[in-house]
Formats: C-alpha cells, structure tokens, sequence
C-alpha cells in the first residue's frame, strides 16, 4: 500500500484547485510516444505481514556472522558494536534528517559530524578529516587523486600489498586519464623498501600503502615516507582503524593522507555495505580534499555553531573544476563511527586492539605449533595473518570448518596464485578460545 | 522528502543481511544474491532498459560508472569520443563525474520555456560526442517533450543518451526512460525509493543501461547457474571494480521493501499523487511567488523571488530561513542555476492536502513580514545565520583543547 495520505475526495478537491479533471490531464506534458502503455511487469504489492514474512525468508537463506563464528577480514570485520551504537544510529532525528544545506535546521547532524571529524584526526593524528566517503576503496583512490591535484605529478606508485580491490578500483579511475600506475611487488608479506626507492621518482605523486596490508603484516612506514618524500611525493596510508589502539598514529610517522574503511567502528557487516570510507590529511591540503566538512563558527549573534564549509572546492559550485564529484557523505555511518569511538574512547580502543592481537597471536602460534599449517610471512602482524593449508585443501577446509560453526577466512587464490594454498584469517576481540581452538583443529587437522 | 517507512527500517536489521561478511560463500548467501538479483530486474523494467548494477555507493558514483561504461563501449567500437553535453539547468555532479571519467564538457543551452535548446544541441553535437547528459523531467520540474527528438539527434551524432534519473518519482509506470531514448540512467533510492537522507548518507546509485552496454557494467554482477546464485567476476569487457565489495546492501534491501510494498499499481500511484501534490501546490503559490515557467509541473517546480529582491531586497534564502521559523524545512535555493533567487519546491506524494495549505499560507504570510525580519531570519532556531565567510576563511574543522580554553577564558 503507498504512502500516501491524502483521501479521494482531497485529491479532488486539489484538482479542482490546479482547474483540471483528471490527474492524467497533469501528465499532458509527456509525448503518447514516450508513455508506458502498460503496467510494469513487478511483482504485485505486499502487506507489512505478508512483506515481512518474504524479507525474513530471504534472509534465513543466509548465515549472518551472529550463528557462526567468523574469522573473515580484508577489509570488513566482525567487531563487537556496543548497544548505544545502533541506539543512538537509528534515532529518528539522524535518520530521517536531510542533508545539513540549512544549518539552523540541522545543528545536530553538524555536530555529530564536527565531532566525527574531531575524533578521527585524534585517532590519525591528522590535521584535517572529512566528513566521510564512500568506503574504504574509493576513499585510496580518492587520495591517490587528491596528490595528483596537490603535487601535478601524474605517477601513482602501489604495492601488492596493499587491497586487491582497492588496486582495481584504482585502475579503472585511471582508465582514461593520463595516469601512470606502477605497483611494486611484495617480498614475504610486506613492501620492501629499496623497492619503493627505486621506483618513486620527479613524477610520483604519491606513494600509496597499506599497514597493517592487505595481508595483516606491519610495513616499516617510516622508512616509507621517507622514501616518498625525498622524491616530493606524499605517502598515502590506508589503516585499519582499531589498529590504532595499538600502533603509532600516522601523523606521527610522516603520513600526509590517511584513508581507511571505517567499518569496523561500530558499523554492521551488511554484506559489504553501507560502510563509510575514512579519510584525514595535512591541514595544507584541506582545500584539494574531496568529500564534506563542517566547520565550526559562530551565528550572528554570536553563538558558536557548525555549518558545512569550504564548499568552494565542491561540485554544486565548481562544476567539472571541482576536487571530485562526490556529493554526499556516509553520514548515519560515520555517525555510528563517532558513536563508537566515543563510547570506547582511549582506553577501550586499546583495549579493543590488544585483544585482536592477542588472540590473532594465539590462533597463529598454535597453527605453527600445529605442525600440520604453516604461516608463510614471517613478518610482525596485528589482527589478520596468511595461513597456509596443508596439501593446498582449501576449499575442503573452509567447508570442513563450515560444518563446524566456523568461516575459517578468506582464500587468497582469486587474487594472489602464489598463496594460491592459504587463507586470510583475522581475528576480532569477539572470538573466544575455545572458537579459535575449534579452528586449529580444522585448519591443521 | 519522503516518509521513511518503519518496515524497510526492521528488514534491513534482519541478521540475515546486516550480519553477513562480503567474502563469505556464495551457498552463505543465496538470500542476499536472490535479492539483488531480484532488484536488478525490476530496476532494468521501471526503467524500461536492459541491465542493472547495484554496486554505485550514490548518484554520483552511479553517473560515473555509467560514463566509464560508456567510454568502453566506445573504445571497443574504436571510436575515439572525449566530449559529454549537458543542459545548463544541470546537477553538478553530472560535469563533476563526466571530468572524474575523464571528459571534456560543453553545456547546452536552455530554451525560453526552460527546455533543451534543440538548435544548440545540433550545433554542438559532432563526432567526439560521447553522451549527452539530461535530466527529465528536468530540473525546473518540466518533462522536455522534444526527448525522443533529443535523442534522435544524439543517436545520429553516433552518441549515448544518459537519463540523470533524480526525478523518477514523477514518472514511475508512466513513461521509461528507455522507451524515450535514453541508453543510461541512475536512480537515486533516497528521492524515489524512500531511503533515509540519513543526514546525508549513506545512498546508493544503481544504474540501468542497455542492452548493448552491459558487457561493460563493473565486475562483479550476480548470475544464476545450475547450483544457485554466484557473483560473476569473469567479464572481460567489463569496466572493472568501482567500489570495495558489492554494494550498499542495507540500501538495496530497503529498495526492495519499497517496491514490494507498492507494486506496479502502488508505484504509478506515487508518481501520480507525487505529481498531484506539486500541481496542486504550484496553483496556490504562483499567486505569492512567481513561478517562471509555466503553471504547470511534474513532481516540483522552481519559484523566483526575483521580483522581491528587485523590489524589496527579499532574497530566496531570506524566504528559505523565515520558513524554518513557521516550523518547515525550507526548500532547496539558489538551484538551478538557470532561475535567479530559485527557491525548487517538491512535497512528494508523502505530504498531506493539509501540509501544502499550511506551507504555502506560511510564505504568504512571510511575505507580508517587515523586510528586516526577514534579513535576520531564523528568529525561533537555535542559531541563526552561522558565519559562513568566517568558516571558510579560519577553518575549524576539529575541536581542539586548547581553543576551548581560550574561548572560556
């Protein structure tokens, strides 16, 4: 049934009103030719009942993460979300708010949103964080296009290491721009350095890695940015942002743009989205930055408020000159991620990223100990690390695993033929031990 | 702004999508591929083409996919075509994403009638013309009845046509863009399909094309086999990878409440009560606030305080912030581009017979306002008036300790 509220006889009094018999009469502006003479081939209306049985069915024919115990990473992670996360997320007045154009009538989404900004250059250390893009992925390819506008070099060096995904969706932005891409292969888990020095030179614009990378080792990211910015090139980093509980902010090593997919600060799996991509930057390049920002200021009676700001640099006023096209931010979502890093602060961040440590470190040295699977990267990690599978099994082992209650990772063969035999595993703070031993004794039995 | 229906809301919170990992086994998830599968064709039928993706994360996305489409398609006919036209009256998202695809743009005139201005489209369509971007019913909230003449000419040119579908609340069951021509299209799910503005975000930017450019829609797509749904990543001509995963789920799950609540009977009865409401607004406003073109409009209409600002110096945004005060959102301002003090106004089928009344009687009344009361409108808000020229020129884009300090002290 629609939603719509007006009765047939106020429709009829409104058509009396426009001075027409009919509302087919309003739709004289569209040429016969260019009408549908028929009714579209849709499946017939549903009531709330009858829809809510058809959704829960759909949905009963997957296995959400919540009846398994699930050890899948690249990118999106099965972190606890504390309750005041969705509390405060499905509140009527963020999610049925409009975009903030009218900032007297949207001070609450601005704040929200200035508060997301605050505590993502506290996490990143950064000068300057957006108000959110669309994921993880875009949001590298974003930075990477950000440095082209920032340096006017044309030269994007990568490495294998950083997400299979990202890399792809980073060619096809560059299709048909003069881009040059070079990607510098990855030597047992981790970019080396000689490597990346070899490879920027006076047209790089940036440098673009991953640490943790895709494949849960730490890069020696000092050393990084060093070599990007000897050649005039920024560094790029994408990070994981619960491993900043843990690991030195980006700031602090030397990074001029950091991305992230901000999933796992207290948004769902959703299969993949809606999530929010994570981006914070050097305060000099705030005006080559994509995406929204609110900006503190004060009213004419000065009152201290928000309001979206250096809009200059957006598409509704520059057109096709603007930093990008994008027109929106992930607002719900990065209002969850300010939520949640709120409610775990410092302290529960740490805390946060100590357990996936350890219990990564757990699962990892009993499947060396195992004498069955192997761990192929001998290279410090946090929170995900690349098992190899004895014989190569798998697939039999991911179905084993399956019966058992477990989605024992990721494999790797799609992207990487080399580690053709292992798996991605990551470990959050919400397995337990005896979920990780269960795991042991699939993958090494 | 439409009513977010509650429903859509519990749906996408079912465990069976929110809590399903995107690198899980396709046997995992049969029911979220079902889905998509699903919502791919109903959105290729609505608008009458021949393939969908669901991957684009928002309108914009959605443009530039499908402009990265289109420049396969015609790198694989070895045609070399660099340019897109638009109409002036444009969203600028439409050059913003053609510039991100890497185009070159050139803008098309509007008519007096605030219609594609046909003699300067001919003019300017040759053989680098790689699309022509349009929004119809277009950004004055016309529908431009020269479309199939439009796209006539734009086919001949040996170019695509791309519908920016912003506006499909209005026509839904009643005209295709691809049966008026067009080769392209996004939806926008939080205009016509109910998605929460959320604030802004999250969206989704599905695109529908034809059938001889889905060969080149990104990777992956979903696809039936003997053993179920999969996602196919084996697609040679495809454009690539445009996102991280598959798409925005939770978005996409609420599109398909929407849909299977209305049916195709429910979805023609939005767009024509869509319509209704606008026409039946548009008549009690044009009396206040001219309205430029024409006393009638599909789903919104565009009216000018151009007039008052001549007169009194009555600007639309001063309108805009008066109305917050009579407890309404205002409208958006200053767009298109083409209307001087543009004040673009959409109830939606969602608003009653009994809303309309009251908002257009509120900017009457406003309009009989002293003019400094209007200057210094919001008077009932919180704040009023935030300083933009301060935010932009000493930019305070996080809170810091130390400022807080000094602002106390």
């Amino acid at each position: 049934m629609p939603y719509i509220p007006n009765t047939r006889e106020e429709q009829q009094a409104m058509l009396q009103a426009i001075g027409v018999e009919s509302i087919e009469s309003l739709f004289e502006m569209i040429p016969a030719e260019a009408r549908l003479g028929r009714e579209l081939a849709l499946p017939r209306a549903m009531g709330e009942l009858e829809l809510t049985a058809e959704m829960t069915r759909l949905a009963g024919r997957n296995v959400a993460a919540d009846h398994v115990a699930c050890f899948l990473g690249g990118g999106a992670y099965d972190h606890f979300i504390p309750a005041v996360v969705d509390t405060i997320g499905s509140r009527g007045e963020f999610y049925t708010a409009y975009t903030p154009y009218q900032a007297e009538a949207s001070q609450g989404t601005l704040q929200a949103i200035f508060e997301y900004q605050t505590l993502i250059t506290q996490l990143t250390g950064m000068d300057v964080s957006n108000a959110s893009l669309y994921d993880g992925g875009t949001a590298a390819v974003e930075a990477a296009m950000m440095a082209m506008g920032a340096t006017r070099r044309k030269r994007v060096v990568t490495t294998t290491a950083v997400h299979p995904e990202y890399r792809q969706i980073l060619a096809t932005y560059f299709t048909n721009h003069d881009t040059e891409l070079h990607t510098v292969a990855a030597s047992e888990g981790t970019t080396p350095v000689e490597a990346v020095v070899a490879a920027v030179d006076s047209k790089t614009a940036c440098v673009l890695v991953q640490h943790p990378n895709f494949f849960g080792c730490l890069e020696e990211v000092e050393a990084l940015a060093e070599a990007a910015h000897k050649a005039g090139a920024l560094l790029i980093v994408a990070v994981n942002p619960i491993s900043l509980g843990l690991l030195k902010r980006p700031g602090d090593y030397g990074a001029d743009i950091v991305v992230a997919e901000g999933q796992p600060l207290g948004n769902a799996l959703n299969y993949g989205g809606p999530y929010l991509g994570i981006m914070a930057c050097g305060e000099k390049f705030v005006r080559q930055m994509p995406g929204r920002l609110v900006g503190q200021t004060v009213d004419r009676r000065g009152t201290v408020c928000w309001a979206l700001t250096l809009q200059t640099r957006e598409q509704h006023i520059r057109r096709e000159k603007a930093t990008s096209n994008i027109c929106t931010n992930q607002g719900l979502m990065a209002l969850r991620a300010a939520v949640y890093l709120a409610a775990m602060g410092p302290t529960g961040m740490r805390r946060a990223a100590e357990l996936c440590l350890q219990k990564a470190h757990y699962a990892a040295e009993r499947l060396a100990a195992s004498g069955s699977a192997t761990l192929p990267l001998a290279k410090p990690f946090f929170n995900e690390f690349v098992v190899r599978v004895a014989g190569g099994r798998v697939e039999e082992k991911i179905e084993a695993a399956r019966k058992v209650g477990i989605l024992a990772g990721v494999p790797l063969a799609p992207w990487y033929p080399d580690l053709a035999d292992c798996l991605l595993v990551a470990v959050t703070e919400k397995r337990t031990k005896a979920e990780i031993d269960r795991l042991v004794d699939v993958l090494a039995g | 702004m439409k009513y977010n229906p509650r429903i859509n809301e519990r749906a996408c919170s079912l465990e069976g999508f929110r809590g399903l990992h995107p690198y899980q086994s396709e046997e995992h998830v049969q029911g979220a591929l079902l889905l998509m599968k699903r919502l791919e064709n109903w959105l290729a039928e609505i608008a009458g083409l021949r393939a969908a993706t669901l991957q684009p994360a928002a309108g914009a996305h959605g443009e530039f996919t499908a402009l990265l489409t289109a420049a396969a398609y015609f790198h694989d006919l070895g045609q070399r075509r660099t340019t897109v036209l638009l109409p002036d009256q444009a969203h600028g998202t439409n050059p913003a994403s053609a510039a991100v695809a890497g185009f070159q743009t050139k803008q098309v005139k509007s008519d007096e009638h605030g219609l594609v201005d046909l003699d300067d489209l001919a003019a300017k369509l040759d053989d680098t013309t790689a699309v022509f971007m349009i929004t119809n019913p277009n950004t004055l909230g016309l529908f431009d009845g020269q479309i199939s003449r439009i796209a006539e000419l734009v086919h001949n040119a040996g170019g695509l046509v791309y519908l920016d579908g912003a506006n499909m609340n209005a026509i839904m069951g009643i005209a295709r863009p691809g049966d008026f021509g067009a080769d392209m299209m996004h939806y926008n799910p939080h205009k016509t399909f109910s998605g929460p503005h959320g604030g802004g975000g999250p969206g989704a930017g599905p695109i529908a094309v034809a059938e001889k450019l889905a060969p080149y829609l990104p990777s992956p797509i979903v696809v039936r086999d003997e053993n179920g749904y999969r996602l196919d990543f084996d697609r040679p001509k495809s454009i690539g990878r445009v996102r991280s995963f598959f798409g925005n789920t939770g978005v996409l799950v609420r599109m398909v409440c929407y849909i299977l609540t209305h049916g195709p009977d429910g979805l023609r009865r939005v767009s024509e009560n869509a319509v209704l409401n606008a026409n039946y607004l548009l008549s009690r406003m044009k009396h206040i606030l001219p309205v430029p073109h024409g006393d009638r409009c599909m789903h919104e209409f565009v009216a000018s305080a151009s007039t008052l600002k001549t007169r009194r110096g009555i600007t639309a945004m001063d309108i805009a912030k008066r109305l917050l005060d009579r407890g309404f959102h205002a409208p958006t301002v200053y767009f298109p581009l083409i209307v001087p003090e543009a004040l673009m106004i959409e109830p939606t089928e969602t608003e009653s017979k009994a809303t309309m009344d009251a908002f257009a009687e509120a900017i009457f009344r406003i309009l009989e306002e002293p003019d400094d009361v209007l200057h210094e409108a919001p008077h009932a808000t919180q704040v009023s008036r935030p300083d933009e020229v301060r935010a932009a020129r000493q930019p305070i884009l996080s809170w810091s300790p130390a400022r807080d300090e000094g602002n106390r002290g």
